[in-house]
């Protein structure tokens, strides 16, 4: 397997009838590995990002019923997400997530890792908010700050309308 | 292009029936008339999706006196996708990052592997 042009791609929708963000990506990595890449602290922050960001975990319980809070920042500017564990199970994280600069807006995250077999795994994730305006605005804060939280795409509507 | 309008063209195209119309609209201009042939509904609700397509920024009529044919404005849409792309691009990103971390994990999981094997032998 070629590392270089093998690279898994991100698939995005953006329900038209829903506030929901579905997206997939596989893995080379087994369903508990990429738990253990979610659950634990220290290789969260490595990759949750966006790129040239620092994160800093503040506070963190992934397990049923716990907490997580954390900081990304750059140049002095900071962001901050906090959310619930709702549910940390073999194969599936349910969490809720806040971005602290929309105190009011929350959205649930269902993460669930599907083992494909062979050392591979395919992330499903998918994100509920709260309105069509919360799930557009948070497309619109990637584009303003580069917070990557929240994932959108309309290939099957695009390609539907071309 | 500005978010209240980015829910404006999420909500126009969440109805079916006007992303139909969308998707002829995107092969050539139509009246309303010609939009409402191929559905059972009158000229009347049809104009009602169209207004909505209108204010979203998706459509525009031309004062062509009768016909006033629906145009597409694709460059909504290219801005919509562009929007939608660079978000996935984030999410890729991030990923990819992920797949560093779980490189390394694998690393080492295999040297403690062949540490504990070294021990046993």
């Amino acid at each position: 397997m070629n590392a270089t042009s093998n690279r898994y791609q991100v698939s995005i929708e953006a329900d038209p009838g829903l506030p929901i963000i579905r997206m997939t990506r596989d893995f080379d990595a087994t369903p508990a590995q990429l738990m253990r890449a979610h659950t634990d602290p220290e290789l969260f922050a490595r990759w949750v990002g966006p790129n040239g960001m620092q994160t800093k975990i503040l506070d963190w319980d992934a397990t049923t019923g716990g907490r997580w809070r954390y900081v990304a920042g750059r140049d002095g500017e900071e962001y901050g997400f906090h959310g619930s564990f709702h549910e940390v199970g073999e194969d599936r994280i349910v969490q809720t997530f806040t971005f602290d600069g929309q105190p009011d807006g929350v959205a649930l995250e269902t993460l669930r890792f599907e083992d494909l077999g062979d050392g591979r795994t395919r992330l499903h994730a998918q994100s509920l908010v709260d309105s069509f305006e919360g799930r557009d605005q948070w497309l619109a804060s990637g584009m303003e700050t580069g917070v990557d939280e929240g994932y959108a795409k309309l290939d099957a509507l695009i390609a539907e309308l071309r | 292009m500005a978010v209240d309008q980015l829910s404006r063209v999420f909500a126009a195209l969440a109805d079916p029936t006007r992303r139909d119309m969308v998707a002829r609209l995107a092969v050539g201009d139509a009246t309303v008339g010609e939009l409402a042939d191929p559905y059972d509904v009158s000229v009347q609700a049809v104009s009602k999706h169209i207004k909505v397509l209108t204010d979203a920024g998706l459509v525009s009529q031309t004062k062509d006196a009768q016909r006033r044919p629906c145009h597409l404005e694709a460059e909504v849409f290219d801005l919509m996708t562009k929007w939608i792309e660079r978000y996935r691009q984030q999410a890729q990103e991030r990923y990819e990052r992920l797949d560093t971390v779980l490189a390394e994990m694998r690393g080492e999981e295999q040297s403690t592997h062949h540490r504990e094997q070294g021990a046993a032998s």
